[in-house]
């Protein structure tokens, strides 16, 4: 957008809002939206709660470890799809139906079978993001240069040395991308995940402020967690940036 | 002599293999004294069988459909319109972008139980949690179907004279037809989820109140039937929505 | 044919918003009739002068006019011919071509059969109902060159037509595209970096300078077409010394 011919940047644009939230929140229009000072206020007070502490810390490492499983097991199992014909037609229509199933479905069978604790949300986490690597990682394996990989062998290269010096890397950008929007996917499942199971973390919070209709806790919180989402995303996309050559011209 | 396969052939033939692998796998695990919780495949499936001729499948998702497909309806009609309009006007751009960025990287089933709080635990609420799960993704990629207009074709038709109107008809709107299309095949996929979201945290009727149910009384060859009806019907769904975009929009009209 | 001037560029110079100095006091007259060829080295700005004088691209200072009339934008005396064809991908060749006149509001009938008198001519006949994706490079460019003869222009524009095309497509394009102009008596200003390509065609030939780009030199080949076959003429000797003295002019951009 101009103003007297000046491109002003979009971050002036989320400026905009905020002032429009907070002018919004003191006439009073909706006791549902407080003024984003008063967010902030609580937010401050609420971060340094223990409860939150607690629940942050929940959260972050069901996030962590339920991504950590999903970048080993999708990675892994993308590569290999990729390059073992056979398990990539085998399994390739079930990656193409959970890709886009509603996964929050399978959540109750997670619930039965492990419990209603932690488990059952990094279960959450890894299902919600596992897939969606795998995609990615086949699509990057497959579109990877073939003349590269030509070029290897005829300087000899093994098969080790093939993947680890030419395919991966090749790969590297559109894997990148599956994982940040399997991240972007991940904090969905830890929230959908605390929601369902109700008793742990975030999810409990959300729950909780809503319930007690405590709107400037409820949005400190959601700004909280919208932020970590966007946080991870915009960096995974930096590294994206940064490697995108490696793809070289296609 | 032998007759050389199809490469149609071929494709059932691995998509058959799967399912069996699949469903043989599935029956090995429930059969393994793991946990009690882990019906085998057959239990599963004579169990969907039995809720199919009873009805209560049939029941539920007649009262599952309501929310979604209205949902849905709203967010394709009012997402698309917003987003053609993001695309083409630079001010309604830079208002929205960075909101419905956000949007679509957030968490937005953590506004759900507010929203029921709110608005209550009837079908309004179920509505708005299929909106609000699905209208980011349909806003953004329509918005990036106008936007990614090849610039040369937009010359172009400048070039010959063509005024703004026409360039946004004859060359904006059919070159963003394809992306708009995917952008209500993902939006249905996020309505899915949505309304089973719904239907799990707010008040259990259609399809969650079957799961919900089937699990409070440990029917579970009847919950996981259940769960893998859903799955499966959101899967069939977007599948051939899928193909019906390759069959409209093949890459190589689609241009860039 | 008259010479008078029919596009007269005066003091054109073109800044981006970056900063970057594309040209610089571009003063010229293009003659009526004849085709004139822009060539230079790499990022000499010789496209975005074509863009410019076709009215896509506002120059930041200096003006352009056609028939003596100042211009602002595009118009209907001048049709651009893209390096890229933008060809529309989802539309058969004979609504690509009949496009500019579909712009026009021109009648469907009228417009269908002047596009396939066309089509006809750059020797598309049967094409009609392909899409671009079917066809190859050259004919696609020749898509491009229908497009542009349909809106009976007087000034046709080229960026380049012939850089995404094989070298024997090449050739035979440029044998036909001359056959067709000629006998139409257009003006024709073309954008090309192959040395060969500017003497062959050209009835003369403005070298511009490096970056930021400014004429340096007009160069008239003179090559006498006559009744010469096309490989004689490429061993005429006005060719041969035209494209020589190209040459030596761009060799010191390359040092």
């Amino acid at each position: 957008m101009r103003v007297f011919g000046k491109r002003i940047p979009l971050s002036v644009s989320l400026v905009f809002w905020f002032v429009v939230w907070e002018a919004v929140g003191r006439l009073g229009v909706s006791s549902i939206f407080p003024p984003l000072s008063r967010i902030v206020a609580a937010g401050m007070t609420v971060l340094a709660t223990e409860k939150f502490v607690k629940a942050a810390e929940i959260s972050l490492r069901s996030f962590a470890l339920g991504m950590a499983f999903a970048l080993i097991v999708g990675i892994g199992l993308g590569v290999l799809m990729a390059r073992v014909e056979s398990i990539g037609r085998l399994l390739g229509t079930w990656v193409n139906v959970f890709v886009s199933a509603p996964i929050s479905a399978l959540v109750p069978i997670l619930m039965a079978l492990l419990g209603i604790g932690e488990t059952t949300v990094v279960a959450t986490v890894f299902l919600f993001a596992v897939f969606v690597i795998i995609l990615d990682t086949q699509v990057g394996i497959r579109k990877a240069d073939r003349s590269l990989i030509e070029m290897a062998r005829s300087f000899g290269a093994n098969g080790y040395q093939i993947y680890t010096k030419v395919l991966i890397l090749s790969a590297l950008p559109e894997i990148l991308a599956g994982i940040r929007l399997a991240a972007i996917r991940g904090v969905k499942g830890v929230v959908i995940g605390q929601l369902l199971v109700s008793i742990i973390g975030v999810g409990e919070l959300f729950e909780l402020y809503s319930k007690h209709f405590l709107m400037e806790e409820f949005w400190a919180l959601v700004i909280v967690v919208f932020a970590f989402a966007l946080v991870v995303s915009e960096g995974i996309a930096y590294l994206e940036r940064r490697v995108e050559f490696y793809a070289g011209a296609r | 002599m032998a007759n050389p396969k199809r490469p149609g052939d071929r494709r059932v033939l691995w998509l058959a293999l799967s399912f069996v692998v699949a469903f043989g796998l599935w029956e090995a695990v429930g059969r393994w004294p793991l946990s009690a919780a882990f019906p085998p495949f057959s239990q599963t499936f004579l169990a969907f069988v039995r809720m199919t001729a009873d009805g209560s499948l049939a029941k539920a998702y007649l009262s599952t459909a309501q929310p979604l497909l209205i949902g849905f309806a709203l967010c394709g009609i009012i997402g698309v319109g917003f987003g053609v309009w993001m695309g083409l006007s630079h001010t309604v751009e830079w208002f929205s972008l960075p909101i419905f960025i956000i949007l679509q990287a957030a968490p937005m089933a953590a506004v759900v139980p507010l929203v029921t709080y709110i608005y209550g635990i009837g079908l309004t609420s179920k509505v708005l949690a299929v909106v609000v799960l699905a209208a980011p993704v349909i806003v953004m990629n329509s918005y990036k179907g106008i936007r990614n207009t090849n610039p040369s074709l937009v010359q172009m038709c400048r070039s010959f004279l063509g005024t703004r109107t026409q360039v946004v008809l004859k060359i904006i709107l059919p070159h963003a037809a394809a992306m708009i299309f995917t952008a209500l095949r993902l939006g249905l996929a996020m309505g899915f989820i949505g309304v089973v979201i719904a239907e799990l945290l707010i008040t259990p009727t259609g399809i969650g109140d079957l799961i919900t149910y089937h699990s409070s009384v440990a029917d579970f060859p009847e919950m996981f039937a259940a769960v893998a009806s859903i799955v499966l019907i959101a899967a069939v769904t977007i599948h051939a929505l899928e193909r019906l975009e390759r069959r409209l929009f093949p890459p190589e009209v689609r241009g860039s | 044919m008259s010479t008078d001037a029919i596009v007269e560029l005066k003091g054109i110079g073109k800044t981006y918003e970056t900063g970057v100095d594309a040209l610089r006091d571009v003063n010229h007259a293009f003659p009526a009739g004849k085709l004139s060829t822009l060539l230079g080295p790499s990022g000499c700005g010789k496209t975005t002068l074509l863009k410019i004088i076709g009215g896509l691209i506002a120059p930041t200072t200096g003006e352009v006019c056609v028939k003596g009339k100042r211009v602002d934008g595009p118009g209907a005396e001048r049709a651009f011919v893209f390096q890229d064809f933008a060809l529309l991908p989802w539309a058969t060749v004979l609504r690509n071509v009949a496009f500019g006149l579909e712009l026009r509001g021109t009648p469907k009938e009228q417009r269908i059969e002047i596009a396939r008198k066309f089509i006809g001519e750059v020797g598309l006949a049967g094409f009609e109902s392909s899409y671009p994706h079917q066809l190859s490079g050259g004919m696609r460019q020749r898509v491009g060159l229908a497009r542009a003869l349909t809106v009976d222009a007087d000034i046709i524009l080229m960026d380049e037509p012939f850089s995404s095309v094989d070298e024997q497509t090449r050739r035979k394009f440029q044998e036909d595209m001359l056959d067709l102009l000629r006998h139409r008596q257009k003006t024709v200003i073309f954008v090309t970096h192959s040395i060969e390509e500017a003497a062959y065609l050209s009835d003369r030939i403005v070298l511009l300078s490096a970056r930021p780009g400014t004429v340096s030199q007009i160069i008239h080949p003179n090559v006498d077409r006559g009744n010469k076959s096309p490989d004689e003429i490429r061993r005429d000797k006005n060719y041969l010394d035209a494209v020589d003295e190209i040459w030596q002019v761009l060799k010191k951009y390359l040092a």
